[in-house]
């Protein structure tokens, strides 16, 4: 379905744009209906710049992106459109994510107006209820509220509903989970795992490694732009080959399971930007 | 006993009333103790941490006291308070990376701060370069401005910029949350190391992640919509948890290395009572699948095991 080439981000840095900063190196990745596939890293790893050239919300440097077979860097107008009907995205921050001016559920009917304008009254209420049925939403406690009534989680599951009124077929999640309380967030993880069930191919973007663990089939190790590490997930964190997966790995607050303490008393935090 | 809180009670001034944040919360941290402070948010963990060293202006100490190393504090006070701010008990904040003024550089901030508590940076100078060493900090970043550093190295010297006074409590609120793993576990490690250095006598870790107070605290509080459900020794907190909320908190964690292919983790349904018009009773009940009627009274605070506190009509 997705698939990315040898793709690479550079940016354009300094005075006159004299340098040049690569975020994301020679990335190759394939994703089918159906699949979960983890992007995990640190800050700066360029995990969620991927998520971005994916969602065409930034162009790529070098390789190529292609859906079904296209190149989705060619997509216009009415071509790019459909893309859009396929691809969907849901960032991080629910609470920024909507005017808090209009009531919640506009989010779902400006799609209308571009999407479905010949969509009769009852035919578009029902697929509202349809798609918020999908994400566990009950309709009388969203609709008509205004963002500041609702919880993030419920906000997130909004996001989600609005993406599956599109039925598409690939969403990318940046980071949907981390701004959620840990009695919610893994309500909003099963109900992936349920959009997955159906067919749905997800790029869950995150630096949380246990939520990677639980939801992906296949787990991406990025690190300062390039992959270090990708396989099936049970093999990525059950024998990691890499020294910097292994390193992650270990500094994982795990419940059940203490830390090896730090011999040195100098610390060097490994993977930190200047 | 290094703290004793004993019912104590903080609202926030709003215009739909008070927002009782903290409702009547009792413990005491042992000297040399780093105590977990765990919940979700809304729970009142960080107003807790903020009124033992500052209450910002929509903050009201409705009832209770505070006392530590004997001595009461005046956290209604203001003014009062100054005596024993930074000295006695100090505050990591959450947000490090904007903690520190941007137009000084570091040094100036540094002195001028401790000029505030009638010490000289030249006393401490000593000091202060071998605890920034501690944590990895060259002595130059007393040359630089806050924005020349990385996240990490804000945090880190914000550390050390708390503790320099060696207070007897510290509070440290979230300072883990905006960082990368290996630098959350560096930071987590250098509190404790603090303690061990008896640079601080003892700590409480806010955070919301309760695996992470695992790795670090002795014993571990969780808070719920503004009152204490729980405190434990962490091992017995994590091997043993008795307030059901709790238990349906520790197994909604995912694990790292655990195969999740069909076994499925679950939520808590439901979401925290509004603090405004807080209900009667137990403030879980509503979520709370072992409820009763008799959860229409406000559980006490019982000990059920040596150390093992518990608000809840059927854990005792």
């Amino acid at each position: 379905m997705l698939r990315l080439e040898g793709v690479s981000k550079t940016y354009r840095v300094g005075t006159f744009g004299g340098r040049e900063l690569v975020a994301v190196k020679d990335v190759d990745l394939e994703i089918g209906p159906g699949e979960v596939i983890s992007l995990i890293g640190e800050s700066g790893s360029g995990k969620s710049t991927i998520g971005r050239m994916i969602l065409r919300l930034t162009g790529v440097s070098g390789g190529r992106i292609t859906f079904d077979g296209a190149d989705v860097a060619g997509f216009k107008g009415g071509r790019l459109r459909a893309y859009y009907a396929d691809v969907q995205g849901v960032f991080q921050d629910p609470f920024s994510s909507y005017n808090p001016i209009f009531k919640a559920d506009r989010v779902l009917e400006t799609l209308r107006a571009t999407w479905f304008p010949r969509l009769g009254g009852q035919a578009w209420q029902d697929k509202v209820e349809a798609s918020l049925a999908a994400v566990r939403l009950d309709p009388g406690q969203v609709l008509g509220k205004y963002p500041h009534q609702l919880s993030g989680g419920q906000l997130q599951r909004l996001l989600v509903a609005r993406a599956l009124l599109l039925d598409i077929r690939l969403l990318v999640a940046d980071e949907i989970i981390s701004m959620l309380d840990a009695s919610t967030r893994i309500d909003v993880l099963n109900l992936l795992g349920d959009l997955k069930a159906r067919g749905l191919g997800i790029v869950f973007i995150t630096h949380d490694l246990s939520l990677g663990n639980y939801i992906s089939d296949r787990a991406v190790i990025l690190r300062r732009g390039e992959v270090v590490e990708e396989g099936p997930t049970e093999r990525v964190f059950g024998q990691p080959r890499h020294p910097y997966t292994r390193a992650l790995l270990a500094s994982v607050p795990q419940l059940h399971h203490k830390w090896e303490r730090t011999p040195s008393l100098v610390r060097e935090p490994a993977g930190e930007g200047g | 006993m290094s703290l004793r809180v004993d019912n104590l009670k903080v609202w926030y001034r709003t215009l739909r009333g008070d927002v009782r944040a903290l409702d009547g919360v009792s413990f005491g941290v042992a000297d040399g103790e780093l105590v977990g402070l765990a919940g979700e948010s809304g729970c009142g963990k960080s107003t807790l941490g903020k009124s033992l060293t500052r209450l910002d202006g929509r903050m009201r100490h409705v009832g209770g006291t505070v006392e530590l190393d004997g001595k009461e504090l005046p956290i209604g006070d203001h003014a009062a308070m100054n005596r024993f701010r930074f000295k006695e008990v100090s505050i990591i904040p959450q947000y490090a990376m904007s903690a520190m003024n941007p137009t000084r550089r570091i040094g100036r901030l540094v002195a001028e701060l401790l000029a505030s508590r009638g010490v000289r940076l030249a006393d401490v100078h000593q000091e202060l370069v071998r605890r920034l060493e501690l944590v990895g900090l060259a002595p130059e970043v007393l040359d630089r401005y806050p924005i020349e550093l990385s996240g990490g190295m804000k945090q880190r010297m914000v550390m050390v910029l708390s503790t320099l006074l060696n207070p007897s409590l510290l509070i440290a609120d979230e300072v883990t949350s905006a960082l990368d793993v290996s630098t959350q576990k560096a930071v987590a490690e250098t509190l404790v190391d603090f303690r061990d250095r008896h640079y601080v006598k003892s700590t409480v870790f806010i955070t919301h992640d309760l695996s992470l107070a695992y790795q670090i605290a002795d014993s571990i509080i969780v808070m719920y919509a503004g009152r204490l459900a729980e405190r434990a020794p962490t091992d017995a907190l994590a091997a043993t948890p008795r307030h059901p909320y709790t238990r349906m908190l520790l197994s909604a964690l995912p694990e790292v290395g655990v195969r999740y292919a069909d076994r499925r983790l679950r939520g808590i349904p439901g979401s925290p009572p509004s603090l405004l018009d807080p209900p009667t009773g137990c403030r879980f009940r509503d979520r709370c699948p072992l409820a009763i009627a008799k959860c229409a009274e406000q559980p006490p605070f019982l000990e059920v095991a040596p150390e093992h506190f518990v608000a809840c009509w059927k854990a005792s």
